[in-house]
């Protein structure tokens, strides 16, 4: 009990830490260059400790339960033997995380407002809601097939490097071909797909994979999931746009 | 304090809303394909309660104190006022702005966008699990500070292209011309976690503080509009700790390799 007492303390005391600079630039800011007072101090003393505490007990609980899970699966997996079963797990995990994640939701529904107004697509909130779920299967299509590809990459051994830059090369096809206004949306749907939760499971799964397998390095072979995730949606999505714009 | 109460129980509800669809996968599999009981079921449960819980409060705290107050200081700082105020003073016109002139806001860029990193949740776990995994050589502030500082440097580099209107491409491909070039010279096993570092990143804290600076300064900017302008600020974010996190790793090896 003493022992458990002790690492939650330590933990309250690292995510202090962790957020100490936000909120010294914060404040920072506040009291010098715009130079107004904090409203609802209260408010905001209470907000913060809030966050430290639900900061502790995350990393806690990454330790405790996300990693572990992630790992495990990636070794149960791996004794299977079954390739198509770990892959069609890969799919399920990028495509059902993805779909559902809120920052996507938002990004896709500010997209179809944007497109709408600038008469891209047909007006209506039929049309909006239609082109917003389009964008959203999109991307979620894209984080699935980029878990599929990463694993295999990681079961082959293959350097992640010239999976990225040929990506690459294709997302500066694809902006030649895609119009316009499609370019900084599909951009940015790269960095919103990899929530807090999605980001620490991926990781766990890739590590656990790569360590389970005879002559993969976890730090070489484990890492690179979350790239690949981050890099073909701004292909898709670009697609997409070119499609249906 | 009821209302206080409530809204923190239905951030709990919010996000085991979110959660859901990604644990009934996870123990969809487990029971269904690997069949096998799982190791420390009990101690993995708790795990993810102390995961949900802690991030439900943590996303209430952010929108409770944090977010109102950066994304109010966004809108001040970009506020026509407090940019042009001087401007009009000395008698020139917010056209005749000069790229200097956004100053105040160049420096909250850099300075949010590294505070917000080294707050990210995402990135303390995968700094975490690189360091364990690397036995010690990946040191996990080394490496968040190296993301952290690619952050600034993106949303600072982003902020300066909203206010330039320069092409958002030019910096992505000239972004990926330097990570082609570090690739190639940057020790081998930190090349996956340097890629891995720009989607990481972008997560709950820099988003929505960023987005709110992105789309306030673009509607500000004279002849720049939030739909075309607004975008790309996340892009940046990505693409920057790459480049960094490939320059520490390169910084540290030579170092080890000097006092040996």
């Amino acid at each position: 009990m003493k022992n458990q007492i002790n690492i939650l303390f330590h933990g309250l005391l690292g995510s202090l830490r962790d957020l100490a600079p936000v909120i010294l630039v914060i404040a920072f800011f506040q009291l010098a260059v715009v130079q107004q007072p904090i409203p609802d101090l209260g408010g905001l003393l209470a907000g913060t400790a809030l966050v430290v505490v639900g900061l502790t007990l995350f990393v806690r609980g990454l330790e405790m339960g996300l990693f572990p899970i992630g790992e495990a699966m990636a070794y149960a997996f791996a004794r299977k033997g079954s390739l198509m079963w770990l892959l069609v797990f890969a799919f399920a995990l990028g495509f059902g995380t993805t779909v559902a994640e809120p920052a996507l939701i938002a990004v896709a529904n500010e997209a179809a407002r944007v497109a709408s107004d600038s008469r891209l697509i047909a007006a209506g909130d039929a049309a909006r809601h239609d082109y917003a779920l389009g964008l959203r299967i999109t991307v979620a299509l894209a984080v699935g097939v980029a878990l599929v590809l990463g694993m295999f990459r990681i079961l082959k051994g293959w350097p992640v490097q010239y999976f990225i830059m040929g990506g690459y090369a294709g997302v500066m096809v694809m902006t030649l071909f895609a119009p316009p206004s499609i370019i900084g949306i599909a951009y940015d749907s790269g960095g919103v797909t990899t929530s807090t939760i999605t980001v620490p499971l991926v990781t766990a799964l890739g590590v656990g994979l790569a360590s389970s397998i005879k002559g993969r390095n976890p730090l070489v072979d484990g890492f690179g999931l979350i790239a690949f995730a981050s890099l073909t949606p701004m292909i898709f999505v670009m697609i997409y746009g070119t499609l249906v714009l | 304090m009821t209302a206080w109460l409530l809204s923190l129980l239905s951030a709990i509800a919010h996000t085991v809303r979110d959660v859901l669809p990604i644990a009934a996968i996870l123990f969809g599999f487990q029971w269904l394909v690997i069949r096998k009981p799982m190791p420390n079921l009990k101690k993995v449960l708790i795990g993810f309660i102390y995961v949900l819980v802690g991030l439900a409060l943590f996303l209430e705290g952010l929108n409770q104190a944090l977010f109102p107050l950066g994304k109010l200081m966004a809108q001040q700082l970009t506020d026509p006022a407090f940019i042009y105020g001087a401007l009009q003073a000395t008698g020139h016109t917010a056209q005749q702005a000069h790229w200097w002139d956004y100053r105040w806001v160049y420096l909250f860029a850099a300075m949010i966008g590294f505070s917000c990193s080294l707050a990210e949740p995402a990135l303390i776990a995968v700094a975490m699990k690189a360091h364990q995994v690397s036995g010690g050589t990946v040191g996990v502030w080394g490496l968040r500070i190296a993301v952290a500082i690619g952050a600034a440097t993106g949303i600072t580099l982003g902020v300066f292209r909203i206010v330039t209107g320069t092409p958002l491409h030019y910096y992505i491909i000239i972004g990926y011309i330097i990570v082609m070039i570090q690739t190639a010279f940057a020790p081998r096993m930190i090349i996956p976690l340097a890629y891995d570092s720009g989607g990481v990143t972008t997560s709950t804290v820099t988003v929505p503080l960023v987005t709110a600076l992105g789309l306030g300064l673009a509607s500000v900017v004279p002849g720049r509009s939030p739909l075309l302008d607004g975008f790309g600020l996340i892009a940046l974010t990505v693409l920057c700790p790459l480049v960094t996190v490939m320059e520490y790793a390169q910084l540290s090896h030579w170092r080890a390799k000097r006092r040996a």
